[in-house]
């Protein structure tokens, strides 16, 4: 008898508010980059945030996990792992007005299971000493930058993503032999991440380095890192042919999610005005929804031009970038 | 047999104990089975016998440097009359107290090229380029394998200075009777008596380094473990994966067999300790090159690193965080303690069966309950979903039948899977430990209250207990310090807003910015520095 009274009360709780009172969230990001935007969305919402943050092995945790998963939201940073999640069919269709008008269409998957939130670009920071330099990332492998590049692991999703969309570009065997060319330029092993280099540059061990965008303006922002900042500039490649290489952070719902509801509003704050005012501010990303002003550090990078590759495309050489760096054993 | 029978209970609880600890590792071999497309092939092709030779000079070199830095170290503690041993003895344990992956990242940074030390140097000597000057590459193989070495080697100091403290001083006087001289005798009868305890821990940081990602990850040096991330999360290939993860599993075979083959023909035990004082003197040139040697392991394996965290946390110090930390702290204490009792009791249980029913068969969960030990921490952690999750959904159409709640994921998705990874994976630690503590005892002891009628628990209990105390407290403590630092694992098997203080640093570190999980990493190094002190004060008052 007092367990029917629980259920029946229980179900009426449920069918009377609108949301859940928690929403469960799978994160490739750190927790702190993105804890601000939940924070902002609990204010709002009253709806609690629950994250758990790791880089490697979430999708299979969420596969075995299966129809028992407590995740509701999936969020990454990276094209491929969005493609992967749909792929396996650990996502849901999202059918919402909302986020149809707020996020143009090439940054939706066809079927609606996966949105993406910002773009951010592969650029190429040189050293000022350098001057101005109009570069390509087919320059990368030219013989005048012999021992000046430095660049972190080949194998990072960052750069992967650039040498598949080198394949879509040039075909394989070129871009193998592009890899090669870059290998043989490269002023030391690849290691460390992105800021790294430019900490490299500004000591002077190399003059190039491939980074993401927000990087730059995350350095300007920290007292240690402003001065390897300010040795270099930031560039946006191949801006004469088909445009610089970009890549997104994304947000999908979780196929089993037990607070779906929950989970399409936090997905709608993340793509709201506000939402993507801060990603623009705190992160440094270009923000998807149209009419939202960048930051005005990146803003002052200036415009560009973006390669109009499909991400489905970008995430299809996947595998095939992979092999491409282990036969130019770009990491030994 | 010295009591009859096996006890039946206490043999199948043994097997139970050993085979789920097992599990994760047999799901692991029973996956790579599975068809692996063209992966393998690829990378044999292209990377692997790089990545191979990289993990096989790895592991001799940090294997070999641990024991050259640990043995002498243990000898000249326990020895000798070393100038400051006093302190030397504890001292020398506390780089274990120094995650592995904090360290290579703070070396890394200081010895680059963009690092304040090259720094310096080229502006004393007005360099402008590298190819100015010459200065060694930290982030090479033998970076990664000096750096490893300098946070591995207490296991070999702690276990050999145990082993040779609790030796039978009167051999050392036969000896010397004999015509040995004290030096002689050290290495003639000392040494090879420690041999085991020795052996145990060098299997250790065998192990230790085989399964180490994050480490040689700082040190830009690709090993089979790379190549294990490669397949997996690269190439999606978990067949392939998991059959290189087996490769691994080959080492520890490696490992377990040498270990034995080493305790073969050991048959000295005793109950008399080192109490006499008739220790080595050295000479003042000796003296100077001793201490010298011991406090260079301390200063590079510990102070330089503490000192470099404490610098930064003083720099970026945030006072709001320190509740926080205090709250991840403690919860980071409570899943090691826990893990390491676990962990301690089962290896008691393996242990003793095997010393009062020395049959094989009872030999056996001893051995294969500490093979989890090579397997990298993220492997680990897919392994143990794997088993706890067709377990979980189990549990739960059990419950939609018998028209109860939904338990949800209660054994994956909970700290109970963290803990079961922390046992997992460090068993062999405890295991290996309280072994060769048992196997000092003389078993003219085992028989001693049997004869007076005393029952087999009453004698573990009365006997065997209180002359484990210290081998049962190093285990304690190694478990409990390696849980702490554990991260792979954690990072993918914890609930939602679970943090260790792992984890949160490794956030930080991977975002670049150290400066404010400093304070985080100095609680991890403050809360292994606790059982260290405690357990030094507990070994002198005994």
């Amino acid at each position: 008898m007092i367990k029917k009274i629980i259920g029946i009360s229980a179900l009426i709780a449920t069918s009377f508010s609108t949301f859940a009172s928690e929403v469960n969230v799978y994160s490739y990001r750190q927790a702190f980059l993105v804890e601000p935007l939940f924070n902002e969305f609990t204010k709002q919402t009253g709806v609690k945030v629950n994250v758990v943050f790791a880089k490697k092995g979430m999708a299979e945790r969420l596969e075995r996990e299966g129809e028992h998963s407590p995740a509701d939201v999936l969020l990454t940073t990276d094209i491929s792992r969005l493609i992967e999640l749909q792929e396996k069919s650990l996502l849901q269709p999202v059918n919402s007005a909302v986020l149809e008008q707020a996020i143009p269409s090439q940054f939706q998957a066809d079927d609606n299971t996966w949105f993406g939130l910002t773009t951010r670009v592969r650029n190429i920071y040189s050293a000022k000493r350098l001057g101005n330099v109009d570069i390509n990332y087919e320059d990368l492998a030219d013989v005048k930058y012999k021992g000046k590049i430095c660049t972190r692991s080949g194998k990072h999703p960052y750069n992967v993503a650039l040498v598949s969309s080198m394949i879509a570009e040039h075909g394989e065997a070129k871009t193998l032999e592009w890899l090669k060319g870059v290998k043989a330029n490269l002023a030391r092993k690849p290691q460390g991440n992105d800021r790294g280099q430019v900490q490299a540059i500004h000591q002077g061990l190399c003059d190039v380095s491939l980074g993401n965008s927000y990087y730059f303006g995350k350095m300007i922002n920290n007292d240690k890192q402003k001065v390897w900042a300010d040795g270099v500039n930031i560039n946006f490649p191949n801006q004469a042919n088909r445009g610089a290489h970009v890549n997104i952070s994304g947000v999908g719902v979780a196929k089993y999610a037990p607070n779906k509801s929950s989970a399409i509003a936090l997905i709608e704050f993340l793509a709201s005005e506000q939402a993507q005012q801060m990603y623009a501010e705190t992160n440094m990303e270009y923000p998807v929804r149209a009419g939202v002003k960048k930051s005005e550090l990146v803003a002052s990078w200036g415009e560009f031009k973006s390669d109009a590759l499909p991400l489905e495309t970008i995430a299809k050489h996947r595998k095939t970038a992979l092999k491409l760096l282990d036969q130019a054993q770009f990491d030994l | 047999m010295i009591f009859g029978r096996t006890n039946k209970i206490w043999q199948s609880s043994s097997w139970i104990i050993a085979l789920a600890l097992l599990a994760p590792v047999l799901v692991m071999l029973a996956s790579s089975i599975g068809h692996s497309g063209d992966t393998f092939s690829h990378l044999w092709q292209t990377v692997l016998p790089t990545y191979i030779s990289n993990t096989i000079w790895l592991t001799f070199g940090v294997v070999a440097l641990s024991l050259l830095f640990g043995v002498p170290a243990a000898l000249l503690v326990s020895q000798t009359n070393l100038y400051s041993a006093k302190v030397l003895r504890w001292a020398l344990l506390l780089p274990l107290a120094m995650p592995g992956y904090l360290v290579a990242y703070l070396y890394t940074d200081l010895f680059d090229y963009a690092g304040p030390v090259q720094r310096l140097l080229r502006e004393l000597f007005g360099w402008q380029s590298p190819s100015d000057y010459w200065f060694f590459d930290i982030r090479t193989l033998s970076g990664a394998t000096v750096i490893l070495a300098l946070v591995l080697f207490p296991y070999v100091y702690m276990l050999g200075r145990t082993a040779l403290e609790q030796q039978d001083k009167s051999l050392l006087r036969a000896g010397r009777t004999l015509g040995l001289t004290a030096r002689q005798s050290l290495i003639k009868i000392a040494l090879p008596l420690a041999r085991p305890a020795i052996m145990v821990a060098a299997s250790l940081v065998m192990m230790e380094t085989i399964a180490d990602f994050a480490t040689v990850q700082y040190f830009a040096v690709n090993t089979l473990t790379t190549a294990i991330y490669d397949t997996w999360l690269g190439y999606s290939d978990m067949a392939a994966a998991n059959a290189l993860a087996s490769v691994l599993l080959l080492f520890v075979l490696f490992a377990v067999v040498a270990e034995q083959k080493s305790r073969a023909g050991q048959r000295h035990q005793s109950v008399r300790p080192n109490t006499s004082n008739d220790k080595l003197v050295l000479t003042r040139m000796q003296q100077l090159l001793a201490v010298s040697f011991c406090w260079v392991l301390v200063v590079l394996g510990f102070v330089l690193p503490f000192v470099l965290l404490a610098i930064m946390a003083i720099d970026y110090a945030q006072i709001d965080q320190l509740a926080k930390l205090g709250e991840i702290g403690l919860a980071t204490i409570e899943v090691s303690a826990y893990a390491a009792t676990i962990a301690v009791v089962i290896s008691l249980t393996l242990a003793l069966l095997n010393r009062f029913y020395p049959v094989r068969i009872n030999s056996l969960p001893l051995q294969i309950s500490g093979f989890g030990y090579a397997v990298p921490g993220t492997v680990l952690a897919m392994a143990l979903m794997a088993s706890f999750g067709p377990l979980d959904h189990w549990l739960n159409d059990i419950a939609v039948a018998i028209n109860i709640e939904k338990p949800g994921l209660i054994l994956s998705g909970t700290t109970f899977a963290i803990i079961f990874a922390f046992v997992v994976r460090f068993a062999a630690i405890a295991n290996g430990t309280v072994n060769s503590g048992i196997a000092k005892i003389p078993h003219s002891i085992d028989k001693a209250p049997a004869s007076l009628g005393i029952g087999l628990l009453s004698t573990i209990r009365q006997v065997h207990l209180p002359l484990l105390k210290s081998s049962i407290l190093v285990a304690w403590l190694l478990v409990f310090v390696e849980a702490m630092k554990e991260l792979p694992a954690v990072l993918l098997l914890r609930p939602f807003n679970f943090e260790t203080l792992s984890t949160f640093i490794y956030q930080l570190i991977s975002d670049e910015q150290l400066e404010q999980g400093a304070i985080g990493a100095i609680f991890i190094v403050l809360f292994g520095l606790i059982p260290i002190v405690w357990l030094n004060k507990d070994n002198q008052s005994s």
